[in-house]
């Protein structure tokens, strides 16, 4: 008996579907790439700088970049006041402002996410008392909240984290909430609530999957604007303190010698500028692949 | 209405009481007390101390101290600067017309620069017109405004020397400040180049402090407008042979802009932090800076006033906002 095979297209699967629809963002690309390179050089800081981050050579004090006139190869981005090379200490700072990001996130994400799904779920009184709250923090412009609190708790990189995460836990909480009040009462929860499942697993394994992409994308946001907070915060000379290599805290450092080497000044604002960047590029992608409003086919 | 005002207003006194809590508690939890941060380094002998922590009522259960600070704040007492011994509240409003100023000037160049700009990329979506808008817009969203305002200071007022570096107005001006707003008071003074010297001054922390939001109001009108193009009214009015340009400007825009006005009004936050930020980099003698120069000068009457003073304004800046847009969307009100 002769069978008939019929070909099907195997349907894609999620990883497949998401990367279809990330890559049609050109700059999403762009912008994956560059974090890629950027995280890649933090890692392997040690390999890739020329110099110590730290070490200072009083031969070559603000020595300009190889281009521009004096410059010399071994000091690509030229030296600071103290004759650091410029281009090793933003290679660091790199690990500074990535980890800075990573702490940020896991801590507001981890947190403003139970305290999201536990308002969204329970409604009531929870959720009165812990919108409130959000809503006190949300009354503070972020980065006055967080020099103030950065303030009492003592000028450092740890609490600068502590601070900007705080700041930045009303977004989740409110994301959350919103995105598991659309779910509760959908047939899919219901049915799970019927077939017994318990309060817990309803809460996490049923609800929360379905919230997750909204806040996929808003943890990408917050990655970039901690990394821009922190940057300030060591601008304003409030977050990590000299002589880290962290890019805000070199700025604030080369503030006095604006109008003499602009090279101390330009370099540590356009790794900020251009890390930030690559993040927020990331970030419309995964809007434009996670959103299924917004897919088109 | 009057009950969607009542709602919001009712809304509104929990978190005032919970952030006059936050600045009242913020002074306790510094190490050391009241007396002591005032005295700094001096010695002080155990009786003085007591002393002193009772002249100031510090000796007191704290509920009370706390009932007594609110009943100050009810009446416009927002304590004394520990160095200068001025009132806060005086110093605040001596001070935020800078800020406003400032604040203001920076929306408008947003506003009116952003939203041409994101409906331009939404009608021409796809070129290469739309790619550079947007492409700006996210590189000015992703912008350390720190950063940038040192570079507009190397080049505008260091390399071709068009524009001061510090302050509001040149030194060789004096006049009354009738307002508070330098472009206003020059324009009274009548002297000769007060006017042009205050918009100099001016013009670079504009920029700096207009970035983010223009970026924001850019993408936002973009994503707005985009949505409304799509509609059938839109193109009801096409089909009707209405010109584009009023298609767009008139039946498209002022659908697309009920959500951009939320977005405006959300910036004042995003405003004020930036100014702390702008005039730091500027010496611009506003509030941002002083909340910054009281914190590294440790006088924390001034920050715990301050606050209190910034989050009572914001809060009432939100509840405008959400008064209007219940006014121009009717849907928010039930």
């Amino acid at each position: 008996m002769a069978v008939a095979e019929i070909k099907t297209a195997t349907p894609p699967t999620g990883l497949s579907e998401f990367w279809f629809y990330f890559s049609r963002n050109k700059g999403a690309v762009i912008g994956l790439v560059l974090f890629v390179v950027i995280l890649f050089v933090a890692i392997f800081a040690g390999f890739v700088a020329p110099h110590s981050p730290s070490i200072q050579n009083r031969e070559v004090l603000l020595l300009p970049p190889v281009w521009a006139e004096g410059g010399r190869w071994s000091y690509f981005l030229g030296t600071d006041p103290v004759g650091r090379d410029i281009l090793s200490r933003l290679i660091y700072g790199a690990r500074f402002s990535l980890f800075i990001g990573l702490v940020v996130v896991s801590i507001s994400v981890v947190s403003g996410v139970l305290v999201g799904l536990i308002a969204g779920y329970f409604r009531g009184r929870v959720d009165m008392i812990i919108m409130r709250v959000m809503d006190i923090i949300l009354a503070f412009p972020s980065l006055l909240l967080a020099l103030v609190l950065v303030a009492v708790l003592g000028p450092g990189l740890l609490n600068a984290m502590i601070a900007i995460s705080l700041v930045n836990l009303p977004h989740f909480v409110r994301l959350t909430r919103a995105a598991v009040m659309a779910e509760r009462s959908k047939d899919y929860v219901v049915a799970s609530k019927v077939a017994g499942a318990g309060t817990l697993r309803l809460m996490f394994l049923t609800i929360l999957p379905n919230c997750l992409a909204p806040l996929i994308v808003q943890a990408t946001l917050a990655f970039s604007a901690a990394i821009l907070d922190a940057a300030a915060l060591g601008f304003l000379g409030m977050g990590a303190q000299p002589p880290t290599p962290e890019w805000g805290t070199m700025l604030a450092e080369a503030r006095e010698f604006i109008q003499r080497a602009w090279w101390v000044v330009t370099f540590p604002g356009l790794a900020i500028l251009v890390t930030v960047l690559a993040i927020n590029l990331m970030g419309d992608g995964l809007r434009d692949a996670l959103d299924p409003k917004l897919k088109r086919s | 209405m009057l009950r969607f005002i009542l709602g919001r207003l009712a809304v509104l006194i929990p978190t005032f009481i919970g952030v006059s809590i936050i600045a009242f508690s913020f002074i306790r939890l510094l190490p050391g007390d009241p007396v002591m941060l005032m005295s700094g380094e001096r010695v002080m002998s155990p009786e003085r101390h007591a002393q002193l922590m009772a002249d100031l009522g510090l000796d007191r259960p704290v509920y009370i101290q706390y009932f007594d600070y609110l009943v100050n704040l009810l009446q416009g007492d927002f304590g004394s600067s520990i160095v200068t011994k001025r009132a806060v509240l005086g110093d605040f409003l001596q001070l935020f017309p800078a800020t406003l100023e400032l604040s203001l000037c920076a929306i408008l160049l947003a506003i009116f620069l952003g939203v041409p700009a994101g409906v331009l990329a939404a009608v021409k979506r796809g070129t290469w017109l739309d790619q550079t808008i947007m492409g700006s817009a996210l590189v000015g969203y992703s912008m350390p405004i720190f950063w940038w305002g040192l570079l507009l200071i190397i080049f505008f007022s260091g390399y071709l020397g068009w524009t001061p570096v510090s302050g509001r107005i040149s030194l060789m001006y004096f006049f009354p400040q009738v307002t508070g707003f330098m472009l206003i008071d020059s324009l009274i003074s009548g002297q000769a180049g007060a006017f042009k010297s205050a918009v100099s001054y001016l013009i670079l922390p504009t920029i700096v402090l207009a970035t983010i939001p223009l970026a924001v109001i850019a993408r936002q009108t973009r994503s707005a407008m985009l949505e409304v193009l799509g509609e059938d009214y839109v193109r009801t009015a096409r089909s009707k042979g209405l010109s584009p340009f009023r298609v767009i400007g008139v039946h498209a825009l002022r659908n697309a802009l009920i959500p951009v006005v939320t977005t405006i009004g959300l910036q004042v936050g995003v405003l004020l932090a930036g100014a702390i930020l702008t005039e730091t980099i500027f010496s611009w003698p506003g509030i941002g800076k002083w909340m910054v120069d009281s914190v590294f000068k440790r006088d924390y009457a001034v920050v715990q006033g301050g606050l209190m003073l910034i989050a009572a304004m914001i809060m009432v800046v939100n509840l405008t906002v959400d008064l209007l847009y219940g006014l121009i969307n009717p849907r928010i009100r039930h």
